[in-house]
């Protein structure tokens, strides 16, 4: 579904990616893991065209997107819930949400209010706290409009970068299922992690990323087991 | 009575330097570019209306759409052509600084090639009377500047609440990557954001020509300068805070000029800005923005 192959990607003078490849299949839960720093973000930013490979492709459903605007890769049903969570902190739970849901037709507002719904019904307090402004949420609400806010716009795939970030482990574990539960509804998921235990535990597959480059990868239960994978990564 | 005279006479000012600094406003909001070509679209606005007026011989209501048309033109042209490749390339700052001044200088010396250096003189539109009632006594275009810049701002605070495009432009603002990531074309909202600011201070240029009736090429520096600082004080980025700001300053420099001194108006009021600043930096409305990636 998504294929990323040898990405070498800059910021001026540091060269942040250097030649990693990475493929998810539809249906699955692919974690790319790795220290901070070894390049994560880079490569979710670059799969949604914030930021552009010098070299190799990426596919999505068989088109090359290396070189497409980032609104159309969204419109292709590729959707991200950024690191940091990056919620619009001066507009309203509903806002957001329905920012989320730009690509959309102004008219279609069944279609709209359906997924409101949806977003409510999965995390119930967003819909208390609909009218508050993002910025007044703690940082599990933010999250979970952050996920929320990307769902509404119907993704086929979804682009989740260290959700767990700063979390208590409570609210870790309602993220965590949450993405399972989007994995159900028939939606792909590319989850990067530094919570390596976690991100395994619902994947299919991952990818261990070093400073820029591919190290490991393998399916979840086998990394799992992998003795440098628990020595670098699982403090075991 | 007097004073409320003087204080009518503040707003009627204030409201064309309202005007103008919302596009300084709204511009940074979106791209953190200070627009100093902004200035010179009053003058771009001011000879599209002298030429529909006074050369060509057009009837008022259809003159006066012609610096809208202009100004708008003139802002995407703007945008497209000097700013958009700095800005998707994310050039440093001070090249769009640099750049925005070089399209300022450009605009200004075409336009004394086109229609010499010396100033021109408007003829009289409209609201040329004056309004008494008990010891009041303003002139009519006073009044309206005041009704037409609240009017645009209720329009355009519509546009940026209430419409998809305006949510758009906020969310830009706020995070223009986080934009980008739900689907929204920020280089369009960016090209909308220049149009609207430029109509603004077209609106602000019809309305300045009525009140002083005279142009000239170099007429945007320090009217362009005093909407820039009146954006700054009421806390650039912040639209509420344009127009605060914009009619704070027409007030402040009226009642300057009536009470304290009209020689060095400018001095006591810009010194004024700066006690101000220094009591709040952000300007009046301003949030301290944390800084994006
Ligand atoms: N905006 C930036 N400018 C310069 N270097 C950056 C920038 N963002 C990230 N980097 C560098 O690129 C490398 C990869 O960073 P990142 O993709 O954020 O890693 P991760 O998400 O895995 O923690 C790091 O060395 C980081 O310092
Ligand atoms: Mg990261």
């Amino acid at each position: 579904m998504l294929s990323v192959t040898d990405i070498n990607v800059y910021y001026g003078a540091i060269h942040a990616l250097k030649g990693i490849s990475f493929h998810v299949e539809e249906g699955e839960i692919v974690s790319l893991i790795g220290a901070n720093g070894a390049g994560k973000t880079t490569a979710m930013h670059t799969v949604s065209g914030l930021l552009r490979s010098r070299t190799g492709d990426i596919t999505f459903m068989g088109e090359s997107i290396a070189k497409t605007e980032p609104h159309k890769i969204v419109r292709m049903g590729l959707a991200q819930v950024p690191e940091g969570r990056r919620v619009f902190a001066s507009m309203t739970v509903e806002e957001n949400l329905e920012m989320g849901a730009f690509i959309r037709s102004g008219k279609d507002k069944a279609g709209m209010d359906e997924d409101l719904e949806m977003v409510y019904t999965r995390f119930p307090r967003l819909k208390e706290r609909r009218r508050q402004q993002a910025g007044t949420l703690s940082g599990g609400e933010q999250q979970m409009l952050a996920i929320g806010r990307a769902l509404m716009s119907r993704p086929k795939m979804l682009l989740l970068d260290e959700p767990s970030m700063g979390l208590s482990p409570i609210l870790v574990q309602e993220i965590f299922d949450c993405i399972q539960e989007v994995k159900k509804g028939g939606t792909t998921v590319l989850l990067v992690e530094q919570n390596a235990k976690m991100a395994l535990s619902i994947s299919d597959r991952a990818y261990v990323l070093e400073t820029g480059t591919n190290f490991l990868e393998g399916a979840a239960a086998d990394l799992l087991d992998n003795e440098q994978v628990r020595r670098a990564y699982l403090g075991a | 009575m007097d004073f409320i005279t003087q204080l009518l006479n503040g707003l009627g000012l204030g409201s064309i330097y309202a005007l103008i600094a919302l596009g300084y406003s709204m511009v940074y909001g979106i791209v953190q570019l200070i627009n100093f070509a902004h200035g010179d679209i009053i003058m771009v606005g001011g000879y599209a209306l002298y030429v529909m007026l006074v050369i060509a011989g057009m009837p008022l209501w259809l003159a006066v759409l012609a610096p809208i048309v202009v100004c708008g033109l003139a802002g995407v042209l703007i945008e497209r052509l000097a700013y958009q490749r700095l800005l998707t390339h994310n050039a440093e700052r001070i090249s769009l600084l640099i750049t925005a001044l070089g399209v300022s200088i450009f605009l200004q010396n075409l336009f004394m090639l086109l229609f010499k250096s010396d100033a021109k003189t408007m003829p009289p539109m409209f609201g040329s009377g004056v309004f008494e009632l008990g010891g009041l006594s303003v002139t009519y275009s006073t009044l309206i500047n005041i009704v037409v810049s609240v009017v645009m701002m209720i329009g355009l605070q519509m546009l940026v609440n209430r419409t998809k495009i305006g949510k758009a432009m906020q969310a830009t603002s706020e995070d223009a990557g986080a934009a980008k990531l739900m689907g929204i074309n920020t280089n369009k909202i960016i090209i909308i954001t220049f149009a609207v600011g430029s109509i603004l201070a077209a609106v602000g240029a019809v309305l300045y020509c009525n009140t002083y009736p005279q142009i000239k090429p170099t007429m945007g520096n320090l009217l362009g300068l005093k909407a820039f600082v009146a954006a700054v004080l009421g806390g650039i980025g912040s639209i509420p805070g344009a127009m605060l700001g914009g009619y704070l300053l027409g007030v402040l420099e009226q009642l300057t000029k009536a009470y304290i001194t009209t020689e060095v108006t400018d001095a006591v009021v810009f010194a004024i800005l700066i006690v101000v600043l220094l009591v709040r930096p952000a300007g009046l409305m301003g949030k301290n923005r944390k800084e994006k990636v």
